[in-house]
């Protein structure tokens, strides 16, 4: 607005001075052909000394109304004839005529005075002067002036009715925008919309690309919200069924535990009292067959027992405490006692550490596989059971090492296997439960359990819990 | 049954297990008097004198060997029927079964049970452990006298 006023002004102002100059050029263009035609139409006036006539021919300026007086002077500066409009009109005094030039020129305030000498046959016969009114320059220049403060007013009004309609149409709008969009962003209310104007400018298209946006924004939340509603629902729904599954397996374990075992009780012991009551009456085979029948229901038991254990160990949940491995391996040991009672074991027990596992699960572990230690070296005459650690990969690992029977490395895999055994049950007794329940509890820490042996040389059994085992003191001490 | 004073109830719905209990408790040759009830109305009747036992002398045996499965009314239930009554309410209670569940020896003690016994596949085990019962609850065991719980 500012800027479009001043800018216009300039413009103005240029184009007045320019005109005033072009215009003050013009008339002393046009005064200087006059004084020319008048100073010729002079010489043989001034050449005869004929004062009237030179008079007759200065009056001829009468037909210009814009001049004042004019008078003719003799080549020796003696006044010769002039010429007044108004009779009481005096002319000024007027200008020397520069040496070498043959005009003069000189702007005095509401006059122009023009001088010029008369030339005839190479000299300077006489000079005249007119004197002019500035008053049609004035009118011209007041005339101009008003022009231009009208072309001013007016273009500024226009301006200013440009700019508030400008301003209702872009500015407004823009600012109605700018806010919504800090209120969505605030308040992340995607159901919001600016308001849409009525109009195919780039500002509508703006606005309804804003919008669209939104609507977008809007969309996809919600498209969002309901798969996560979805998701909850499934996760809900699978937990329940989950839960029944859980539920039924709880019931089919405690059915085993309960049922499957009176039968069994009932082979046994109507087998026992059969060769009891009836022994001598039989003959050796049948005896046999009455053995193997109580084997077979004892086996069963055992079998049914174990993998109770082991259902019930999956059910437990770990509940982690710093655990001296040392002296729960004596204890395991301790325990074992009556399974190794009568044999010669040389127990080599290392300075195992404190880790952080379930001290009840851990026990389970630990003596499953001592026990098996100690019943796969059943047949060695020097036994040696090794219960130690190392480190490796910034984890510990626990091993079991015993000279005994040992296993088929290729085998090796299937050791942990419910009811996968790598030895015929005539050899060494067992259900193929205990390595499983065993990498149960491992795999219940988080940790890996594996194994390496020989045939007749002897099997080691490692294992890791995981990231979660805390080192202790008596490690750092060693 | 004849009037002299039953020592055992004994709770069990399979015949096998009763035959093989008999069979043991006998051998064992600490009771003779047993009376063996199949599901726990017949036990309930049995103790509190009522359907075909209504014409019973009410007495109580010197320990109620139960069963946790029974059909009808289960074991837990005869246990509680039994602390909820003032007359038994101090009778001996062992539960013989074949469960091993964590969650039968919880709810067996909260209901008050005096021992709760396994019952071992080895019928030699089984044996062994019926000839105990026998000795301990008969023998070794001391009961209040009756009235002794109204003082």
């Amino acid at each position: 607005m500012i800027v479009s006023g001043a800018a216009l002004l300039l413009a103005g102002a240029a184009f007045l001075v320019y005109d005033l100059v072009t215009f003050r050029e013009t008339m002393a263009s046009s005064l200087s052909i006059q004084a020319e035609i008048i100073g010729s139409g002079s010489v043989s006036a001034l050449e005869f000394d004929d004062t009237r006539s030179a008079k007759a021919t200065l009056s001829a300026l009468k037909a210009s109304p814009s001049i004042l007086s004019a008078a003719i002077y003799t080549s020796d500066h003696r006044s010769f004839a002039d010429y007044t409009r108004d009779p009481e009109h005096r002319m000024p005094l007027p200008p020397e005529i520069p040496a070498g030039k043959t005009e003069v020129q000189s702007f005095q305030d509401e006059h122009l005075i023009l001088g010029k000498a008369i030339p005839f046959q190479g000299k300077t016969a006489g000079f005249i002067y007119i004197e002019s009114d500035l008053t049609e320059l004035n009118d011209r220049l007041t005339h101009y002036a008003g022009i231009v403060a009208g072309i001013l007013v007016v273009s500024l009004l226009a301006a200013l009715l440009i700019s508030s309609l400008s301003k209702r149409a872009i500015s407004t709008p823009v600012i109605h925008l700018a806010e919504m969009v800090r209120v969505v962003s605030r308040e992340k209310n995607y159901s919001l919309r600016a308001t849409a104007i009525n109009s195919r400018s780039e500002l509508a298209e703006l606005i309804d690309a804003f919008n669209e946006m939104l609507s977008q924004i809007q969309e996809r939340d919600g498209a969002l919200e309901k798969a996560r509603d979805e998701l909850e629902h499934r996760v809900a729904e699978r937990t329940a069924e989950l839960a029944a599954v859980n539920k039924e397996l709880e019931a089919f374990s405690y059915s085993v535990s309960h049922d499957l075992r009176a039968p069994l009780r009932h082979i046994d012991g109507f087998s026992l009292i059969l060769a009891q009551k009836y022994g001598p009456a039989l003959d050796a085979p049948a005896q046999q067959y009455l053995k193997r029948i109580r084997d077979g229901a004892r086996h069963m038991g055992q079998l049914v027992d174990d993998l109770l254990g082991m259902a019930q160990i999956g059910r437990q949940e770990v509940v982690r405490k710093s655990v001296d491995l040392h002296a729960l391996v004596k204890d395991a040991v301790r325990d074992l006692q009556s399974e190794w009672d009568g044999r010669r074991i040389e127990w080599k027990i290392g300075a195992l550490p404190v880790l952080s596992c379930d001290p009840n699960l851990m026990k389970i572990a630990i003596v499953n596989l001592l026990s098996n230690a100690v019943k796969y070296t059943r047949k060695c005459e020097d036994a040696v059971i090794e219960a130690d650690h190392f480190q490796q990969a910034g984890q510990t690992v626990i091993f079991i090492r015993d000279n005994g029977a040992g296993f088929e490395q290729e085998y090796a895999h299937k050791l942990f296997g419910v009811f996968q055994r790598l030895h015929r049950s005539e050899d060494f007794e067992g259900t193929g439960v205990g390595l499983a329940t065993v990498q149960r509890i491992i795999q219940k820490h988080g940790g890996r359990i594996w194994a390496e042996g020989k045939v007749d040389e002897g099997a080691v059994f490692f294992f890791t819990l995981g990231a979660h085992d805390r080192q202790s003191g008596r490690d750092s001490l060693r | 049954m004849t009037d002299r004073a039953v020592e055992i109830l004994y709770v069990e719905d399979d015949i096998a297990d009763v035959e093989l209990t008999m069979l043991a408790l006998q051998a064992s040759g600490v009771a003779n008097r047993i009376q063996v009830a199949r599901d726990g109305v017949e036990a309930l009747d049995y103790l509190f004198c009522r359907g075909k036992h209504v014409d019973r002398d009410f007495s109580i045996p010197k320990v109620v060997l139960l069963d946790l499965k029974l059909p009808k009314v289960s074991g837990l239930e005869v246990l509680q029927a039994i602390r909820n009554d003032p007359r038994t309410r101090m009778l001996p209670v062992v539960i013989l079964t074949s469960s091993r569940e964590q969650r039968d020896l919880v709810d067996s003690y909260k209901l008050g049970v005096n021992s709760f016994i396994q019952k071992p596949v080895d019928f030699e085990q089984f044996s062994q452990t019926i000839r105990q019962l026998g000795f301990y609850w008969l023998l070794v065991n001391e009961v209040p006298s009756p009235g002794a719980n109204e003082l």
